[in-house]
């Protein structure tokens, strides 16, 4: 028998360490994996409530996080590598302009 | 007993694997890292019955997303990343202000908010149930999503598709 209480803090402790990555990376590509270790984050804590509450909706909802996981990668990928041909940079310090 | 051993074991891999991910400074490292918190997180679900939800886990987000993004890395030929200067008051308040925050959040969580226990597959989820669900009661926002992932996958295409022939001519006019 493991607390909810457990689930929802490795879940907080994920979507820190996402949020952390966010702020502190410097390449773009491992900045989107931040966010996709924060929405992982947030499926966890899902799946713990729909065990806890009984309810299945919950395991629903985590589908549909990876849904929009998903399509942002691969649209957010497909930006990366437009600003990667204009700027021949992944820095995100160096992406600075909005027009060149 | 075993239980909580084998939640704590796959939570400790995960945190590790995030904290690596934090950690790498080579793209391709933070991806495999990455890889490990996804596959336990895996785990965690199986422990918490959602056998189908692991099963996606794997084959959607471990398998799908993560070849996307180390395909990406071999393309741009992705290098170390530039270490460059962070802001002090960043450093100064963001840093103590972040454990404060998780240490006070994980003790209201585990001291103060009184949940129950869960079970070993407390909740299952097999796919007959879940694809009943999804095609009745969720019917709307499945197809929402369905039109969501047509409209990605048309502004991926347009959006990596090469300029080709028509660059030079918005540069000269």
């Amino acid at each position: 028998m493991v607390p909810l209480s457990y689930y929802l803090v490795l879940s907080g402790i994920l979507f820190a360490c996402g949020v952390t990555g966010f702020l502190i990376k410097r390449n773009i590509i491992a900045i989107f994996m931040s966010i996709e270790l924060m929405l992982n984050g947030v499926n966890l804590s899902f799946v713990a409530f729909a065990a806890q509450w009984h309810a299945l909706s919950g395991q629903i909802f985590v589908f549909f996080v990876m849904v929009v996981a998903a399509a942002e990668a691969a649209v957010g990928l497909a930006i990366i590598i437009a600003v990667y041909r204009t700027r021949e940079t992944l820095n995100v310090d160096r992406v600075n302009l909005l027009k060149l | 007993m075993l239980h909580l051993i084998v939640f704590s074991v796959f939570g400790l891999v995960c945190v590790a694997g995030a904290v690596n991910l934090l950690v790498q400074r080579h793209p391709i490292n933070s991806a495999l890292s990455l890889v490990i918190v996804m596959g336990s997180l895996a785990v965690e679900y199986l422990l918490l019955g959602a056998e189908f939800v692991a099963a996606v886990q794997v084959i959607v987000y471990a398998g799908a997303i993560m070849v996307l993004f180390v395909f990406v890395i071999m393309l741009l030929n992705a290098g170390e990343e530039e270490r460059s200067k962070g802001s002090r008051v960043a450093m100064l308040f963001g840093v103590p202000g972040m454990v404060i925050g998780s240490v006070l959040m994980a003790w209201v969580l585990v001291a103060r908010s009184g949940t129950g226990n869960i079970a070993v597959g407390a909740l299952p989820g097999p796919p007959k149930v879940i694809g009943w669900l999804l095609f009745h009661d969720f019917l709307l926002p499945f197809e929402v999503t369905s039109v969501l992932v047509l409209i990605a996958i048309m502004g991926a295409v347009v959006l990596a598709s090469h300029p080709g022939s028509k660059q030079p001519d918005k540069r000269e006019g």
